[in-house]
């Protein structure tokens, strides 16, 4: 996370005024239990549009997820955050949603409680909003383990509507969703990329959403070597 | 590659360390010499304890060397921590075992020495209790790099088990020592203080000496080796990578 | 978004109180951990006979050590559903340092098991055919000392969280950590017993004690916490 601490912005208020801002990866390079998952990784994420990571189980998704989430830190090249109106010597994490495949929730709490816990714990948050978006409220007082893994995936999804942030790491968003809940995804993107968010997700299958670059990590595991 | 840069430093070590390593041995073995022969033959014998208080030669500097190592580990984990210098991670790894074998000596001698004087193998002293629970601190930091396998995290917890226990070891001697006065008031290990005679107290400190350069000639070894195996690791990694 | 006190306290207040009814549902835990001490308490006349002299002279620091082993295994999980579940994850994504949460958890785990031990160890020191005079003076001194128990159990938990076996190696690694609580826990709680009354003087370096795990563990158990994020 100290890779974020460097940056100095010169504009110091944060308006989630991000129409400009963009995520650059430069020569990116990931080690995990001391071997070399991927190396040589550029990308650009901008601001209202999506890019999709695509490759192979063990090619790195997740892992490159994690690296800009700052959950890890990169083996070699540089990450940096361009034109963004965020305070100086900020962490990006905080400003990160990342959905991973683990859905966080806690199964012996109702689906209400469960986001209140997370709208407490960000300081504030639409917990009815953030219900209705992935159509839960219908299920708000059951406690979370009578839920269908489907369910599980909506409520899990549900904190991206919960606080606003301005980027999204989303890895395989769309694992157990059916055709409804995925448009509901679908709309909510839609939405964060019109409000010029930054989306990076991982994921198999097409998702619904214009507007989207694409990293293939095929061709990655070869330069690793 | 970065992989590469992070051995560039521990290959210069290598490098001092072949040229350092049979003097460092010619000392040790030299101070030795002095030591034992100062100790066992030309020290006096103790006028209540006879000969046995000799075993003294060999028991106190291995506590001394016990406590200087785990020192060493503690700030060899700092340097880890704070710098992320892979050296200091493999150095504080390295000298566990040696600083858990000074502690074993230290408790063995001990409790050796107990017999004579007390008429039994153990008796919980002040010295031997503190002795035992940094023999305990030394083998779970031992245990814990044995639990994790990526060598990255594993010295990063194991940093933290190291400062956590660096801190604890003084509040431990503290609290054993007042727990003991309470109980049994004299001690019977009065080897420190001024009243000591030069003619133990300069076999004591040379034989702390040579304890010393024997825990630097065996912690050269051991980084040595413990270079090596990480380097094997990171062989045997990369094909496997290669091969996928 | 910087990170303002008032934000850390409300996330701070947010896992307290998702925790606290976590473990009212869950339930059990405190059940588990009295039955647990009680069997300990149980087996130490089992062992040394039925001497009511000695059991009384022993009994202060057999209830310490019931109680510091109890902690300590209760403690054993505090962060492993947060772990496996992804929520750790999406706190440390947070302006909140880790280091709240890691207070807060400790806190409730205190509140949970620490404090109705230390509660109701003293109560049933009649087992062990305990003074009654000391009674008083245990309980004060148990209801800070696990207050240093929770927090370094919860460190230990820390320290090894991502790790398959637990237990055993928790315990090596805490119970040395635990020797100058119990030292100064069982003098605190000893009074006059073993020949001068030092009483006064061992609460104060147990307090002392606690402070000092109350700025070390969060730190400690916050950057374990990290290293298995990684």
């Amino acid at each position: 996370m100290a890779l974020w601490s460097n940056f100095t912005f010169n504009d110091g208020l944060f308006a989630l005024n991000t129409a400009r801002m963009k995520i650059v990866g430069q020569q990116l390079a990931c080690e995990r239990g001391g071997r070399l998952v991927f190396a040589g990784v550029d990308f650009t994420a901008r601001a209202g549009r999506m890019l999709v990571l695509r490759g192979p189980n063990g090619a790195g998704k997740t892992s490159l997820l994690r690296l800009i989430a700052g959950l890890s830190e990169p083996a070699g090249g540089t990450l940096e955050l361009e034109e963004a109106s965020l305070p100086p010597d900020t962490l990006l994490g905080e400003h990160v949603h990342f959905i991973a495949h683990q859905d966080a929730i806690k199964l012996h709490l109702s689906v209400t409680e469960n986001l209140s816990f997370w709208a407490g714990f960000f300081g504030g948050g639409d917990v009815a909003g953030a219900m209705a978006a992935m159509n839960l409220t219908a299920l708000g007082e059951f406690q979370a383990q009578r839920l269908s893994a489907g369910q599980k995936r909506r409520l899990g999804l549900a904190r991206l509507a919960l606080v606003e942030k301005p980027v999204w790491l989303l890895d395989e968003p769309t694992v157990g969703l059916d055709a409804a809940s995925l448009q509901l995804l679908a709309d909510m993107m839609t939405r964060h990329l019109d409000g010029a968010g930054i989306i990076i997700a991982s994921t198999h299958i097409e998702l619904p959403v214009k507007s989207s670059d694409i990293l293939d990590f095929a061709g990655l595991a070869d330069r690793a070597g | 590659m970065s992989s590469i840069e992070r051995f560039a430093n521990p290959t210069r070590f290598m490098r001092l360390q072949a040229t350092v390593q049979p003097w460092v041995w010619m000392i040790t073995l030299a101070l030795f010499a002095v030591g034992l022969f100062l100790g066992l033959a030309r020290a006096p014998a103790d006028y209540q304890q006879g000969e046995t208080v000799r075993i003294m030669y060999v028991h106190v500097p291995a506590a001394w060397s016990a406590l200087m190592v785990y020192t060493v580990m503690a700030v060899a984990s700092i340097i880890g921590i704070v710098f992320r210098h892979p050296l200091a991670d493999i150095a504080a790894k390295a000298a566990a075992p040696i600083g858990a074998a000074f502690c074993f000596l230290a408790l063995a001698t001990g409790s050796l020495w107990g017999k004579p004087m007390w008429g039994t193998w153990w008796v919980w002293d002040a010295r031997l209790t503190s002795m035992f629970v940094l023999l305990l601190l030394y083998l779970g930091y031992i245990a814990i790099w044995q639990a994790i396998d990526d060598p990255r995290r594993a010295s990063r917890i194991a940093a933290i088990v190291a400062i956590v226990g660096f801190i604890n070891v003084p509040i431990v001697k503290f609290s054993v020592d007042w727990w003991y006065s309470l109980h049994q008031p004299a001690s019977v290990f009065r080897t420190d203080g001024p009243t000591i005679h030069p003619s133990i107290l300069t076999p004591l400190l040379i034989m702390g000496l040579a304890y010393s350069f024997l825990f630097l000639a065996l912690h050269l070894i051991s980084i040595r080796s413990e270079i090596g195996a990480r380097r094997i690791r990171q062989t045997e990694l990369a094909r496997t990578g290669a091969l996928q | 978004m910087r990170i303002g006190p008032g934000e850390m306290k409300s996330a701070f207040a947010a896992v307290i109180s998702r925790d606290l009814s976590l473990a009212v549902r869950q339930g059990g835990n405190i059940g588990t951990a009295i039955g647990f001490f009680l069997t300990v308490i149980v087996l130490l006349p089992l062992g040394l006979g039925p001497d009511q002299q000695l059991l009384q002279r022993i009994a202060p620091g057999a209830l310490w050590i019931a109680l510091l082993l109890s902690v300590l295994l209760s403690a054993d999980r505090l962060y492993q559903t947060d772990h496996d579940d992804g929520s750790l994850e999406i706190m440390a994504l947070s302006s909140t340092p880790l280091e709240v949460v890691v207070l807060a958890k400790a806190s409730v785990h205190w509140l949970t098991s620490g404090l109705p031990l230390a509660i109701a160890a003293p109560v049933l020191g009649f087992l062990l055919n305990l003074d009654t005079a000391l009674i008083l003076p245990l309980g004060i001194a148990m209801v800070t000392g696990s207050l240093a128990l929770s927090l370094l159990a919860s460190l230990g938990a820390a320290i090894t969280v991502g790790l398959r076996q637990g237990g055993l190696l928790v315990s090596l690694l805490v119970l040395p950590l635990y020797v100058p609580v119990m030292i100064f826990g069982v003098l605190a709680s000893s009074g006059a017993q073993s020949g001068i009354d030092n009483s006064g003087t061992a609460l104060i370096i147990l307090v002392a004690i606690v402070l000092a795990a109350l700025v070390v563990t969060p730190f400690a158990s916050a950057a374990a916490l990290r290293s298995y994020m990684r």
